[in-house]
């Protein structure tokens, strides 16, 4: 194994930075080092590459000025922004629509905001991880200062109807933010057309750096800065530019564009050949979420009577990278809030493993890791108190049934 | 990624006596749901001699759940019942070369089976008394139970409280946040508010004779039996320390501040902390008061009250 280069399959979690992208990058890290605040040259030619990496993030959302761009230091900061606004824009209006199943970024700064006093409405999703639009509608009054719902889920892959939800808040009157940090790039999108206020994406999930982040904010939405200060962002964002990276971001975006038809066919082959390759070698594993609505990249299996965290170590040691909705592998302890909002039973929620892939997967890689998965899944059940000799033990919940501190 | 020892990782590749025993008379299963961890110990034990004569280990659980079911496994075979009772959840992760904060309970979650198991072997009913929480402060793997209990216990209401009486909050302070909404949670409870400054407290500099007059012991000890039993306390630590390559000197009394001088390993190594709170929490049963143990050399910072 040790000659072969490590598979890399978390790209939900990260990605790589396009070699074009560092390429693109480098002069501005020295010779082009001026701020583009400035009046002389030096800061003017920077500020031009500001302003193509801005209509470059443009083309790529789809929307209909590039001002509706601000850049910010990361997806978290854009989310912010948009929700703290969205309520400081309308003091009079206590209530926040989410979903249960957001990213920890929403997800703790609406707990956060439920101890100010606010009330956090979580719509539920189903066994599918899907949501039920009939909650939704019911939900939206005039009480409501914002929707922020993720345009697709980081674990799952599954993805909302956040045009449909976008214009029943917009009918509404209410402010609509989507958390679309895992769509954009993967999924095609025009917001012009569409009813959206305030977007959030990240730079490194689409293969620019790390540290830059964009909230899309439709022209004529009221807002309030999270950080005031300088005129950067026409006041709405203060600070000095990351200069570098947005110029990163900007051609990673351009690439994005162009690789979009490549992600949604070929990449999506791959998974699908990595799903079915997997399930059909291992029993007792299903893929979670979606699965006919779903990002291209994106897999999540469940394997069933295991413990994640166990199962990531050993792909490891086979040079696969991947991550799980394991309790053991966050820190915190807490099984992933996104396996226990669908319902997936104990057993097989600790034992989710998502693999993501991206536009440098390779066919030849995929059936390395089909290879690789079953041996280390049957490994760690011949040392789990709920599987057999031959497979799961019969009623495992009375045979096995620990005293739990 | 865990930073993992090269123990745990090789244990966890390699686990020990994996599988039910075979003839098993001794059989415990316990779990932490907080993790979604179960761990079930087969053991085969002498009748005759109590000693343990084979081990196994079935877990549901992470790298360090599996490692530290493979380690207490190892431990305990050849050991009578009562011998193994005696190993505790810190003596598994240092059979292991110490395991992450978080991964603690991994460890607690061996001893319980093991506990488990002999009470199954004994024909007695084994009761989990031990209570298990969201970890709170990760320099010093304390949880919300443990936090709640003591605050309830003892009437606190300061985070400088929670920290002097369960160390947690006392190394990087970023589960400030934290233990401020338990207090809060808990202060609301028995009708109280929680007031907290914006700024943590201070030892405050207090001139040296006030500070003696202050210093009127909690019980009944003269101020001269107080200093002898402090240095008695001291005396009976030394040689632990000492089999460390290190040692400890007391300079001087102040109220309730008592100043040592932390000498060789001890002095300046990162562990000097758990030191200092070890003495301290000795000297607090023996005096029967609360006190505080300072470095010598952080005198100045105090009296400057900086």
């Amino acid at each position: 194994m040790s000659e072969l280069k490590d598979i890399y399959l978390d790209n939900n979690a990260t990605t790589r930075v396009d070699p074009a992208v560092v390429e693109a990058m480098l002069p501005f890290f020295t010779e082009q080092f001026g701020n583009p605040s400035s009046m002389h040259s030096f800061g003017n030619k920077v500020g031009l590459a500001l302003k193509k990496a801005r209509q470059q993030v443009q083309n790529l959302l789809g929307a209909e000025h590039d001002s509706e761009i601000v850049f910010t230091s990361c997806g978290s900061e854009s989310d912010s922004t948009a929700i703290l606004s969205a309520l400081k824009a309308q003091p009079e209006r206590k209530e926040i629509i989410t979903t249960v199943v957001e990213h920890p970024a929403v997800l703790n700064l609406c707990d956060y905001l439920e101890t100010e006093g606010y009330t956090v409405h979580r719509l539920k999703v189903d066994k599918q991880g899907r949501l039920n639009m009939d909650e939704y509608k019911a939900l939206l009054s005039d009480n409501v200062a914002v929707v922020s719902v993720m345009w697709a889920n980081n674990e799952t892959g599954t993805i909302f109807p956040v045009l449909e939800m976008a214009e029943l808040a917009d009918e509404a009157g209410i402010l609509f933010h989507t958390d679309a940090v895992q769509a954009v790039g993967k999924i095609p999108m025009n917001l012009q057309d569409t009813s959206i206020h305030m977007l959030s994406l990240s730079g490194h999930k689409l293969h620019a750096p790390k540290g830059v982040g964009v909230l899309y904010l439709r022209r004529g939405v009221r807002f309030r800065p999270l950080l005031r200060g300088g005129h950067q962002e026409r006041g709405r964002r203060a600070g000095t530019e990351n200069v570098t990276s947005i110029i990163g971001l900007g051609l990673a975006c351009e690439q994005a564009m162009q690789h979009m038809e490549y992600e949604n066919t070929v990449v999506a082959q791959l998974r699908d050949r990595l799903q079915e390759g997997i399930l059909a070698k291992v029993p007792h594993a299903f893929a979670t979420g979606d699965l006919t609505n779903r990002l291209p990249n994106t897999l999540n299996i469940a394997f069933e009577y295991i413990e994640g965290e166990a199962i990531l170590l050993l792909l490891n040691k086979a040079g696969i990278a991947a991550s799980s909705g394991s309790a053991c592998t966050s820190g915190s302890l807490e099984p992933s809030h996104v396996m226990k909002a669908m319902g997936i039973p104990y057993t097989a929620a600790h034992g989710t493993i998502r693999l993501s892939l991206s536009r440098y997967t390779t066919a030849e890689e995929i059936e390395r890791v089909i290879e690789a998965v079953p041996p280390i899944i049957e490994k760690l059940r011949t040392l789990s108190p709920y599987w057999g000799e031959n497979g799961p033990i019969e009623n495992p919940e009375e045979a096995f049934a620990p005293v739990y501190a | 990624m865990w930073d993992y020892s090269e123990k745990v990782t090789e244990h966890f590749y390699n686990p020990r006596n994996a599988g039910a025993v075979d003839q098993a008379n001794a059989v415990g299963d316990v779990g932490s749901i907080s993790c979604g961890d179960a761990l079930r110990l087969t053991l085969k034990v002498d009748p005759e001699t109590d000693v343990i004569l084979d081990a196994g280990f079935q877990t549901f659980g992470c790298g360090s759940a599996i490692a530290s079911s493979s380690a207490l496994t190892e431990m305990i075979k050849g050991m009578t019942v009562d011998e193994a009772l005696k190993i505790s959840n810190q003596d598994i992760a240092d059979y292991l070369d110490g395991l992450p904060p978080e991964k603690m309970h991994c460890s607690v979650m061996g001893r319980e089976a093991l506990q488990a198991a002999v009470a199954n072997y004994r024909g007695e009913e084994w009761v989990d008394d031990h209570e298990e929480g969201a970890l709170i402060c990760k320099c010093f793997a304390i949880d919300d139970v443990m936090i709640r209990d003591t605050i309830r216990a003892n009437n606190l209401s300061t985070v400088e409280d929670v920290t002097n009486y369960t160390k947690a909050g006392g190394g990087c302070s970023s589960c400030h946040e934290g233990i401020e909404n338990i207090l809060k949670e808990e202060m609301e409870a028995r009708g109280e508010v929680f007031m907290p400054g914006a700024i943590g407290k201070k030892a405050k500099a207090k001139p040296a004779a006030a500070a003696t007059a202050e210093a009127k012991p909690a019980g009944s000890m003269t101020a001269v039996q107080r200093i002898l039993k402090i240095q008695q306390v001291l005396e009976g630590l030394r040689p632990a320390l000492q089999a460390d390559g290190g040692d400890v000197e007391l300079m001087d009394i102040e109220g309730k501040n008592i100043y040592v001088k932390l000498v060789g390993a001890c002095n300046g190594c990162q562990m000097a902390a758990m030191t200092l709170g070890g003495v301290q929490q000795k000297l607090i049963e023996e005096l029967g008061e609360f006190v505080k143990v300072i470095p010598h050399t952080e005198r100045q910072l105090v009296e400057l009250g900086v």
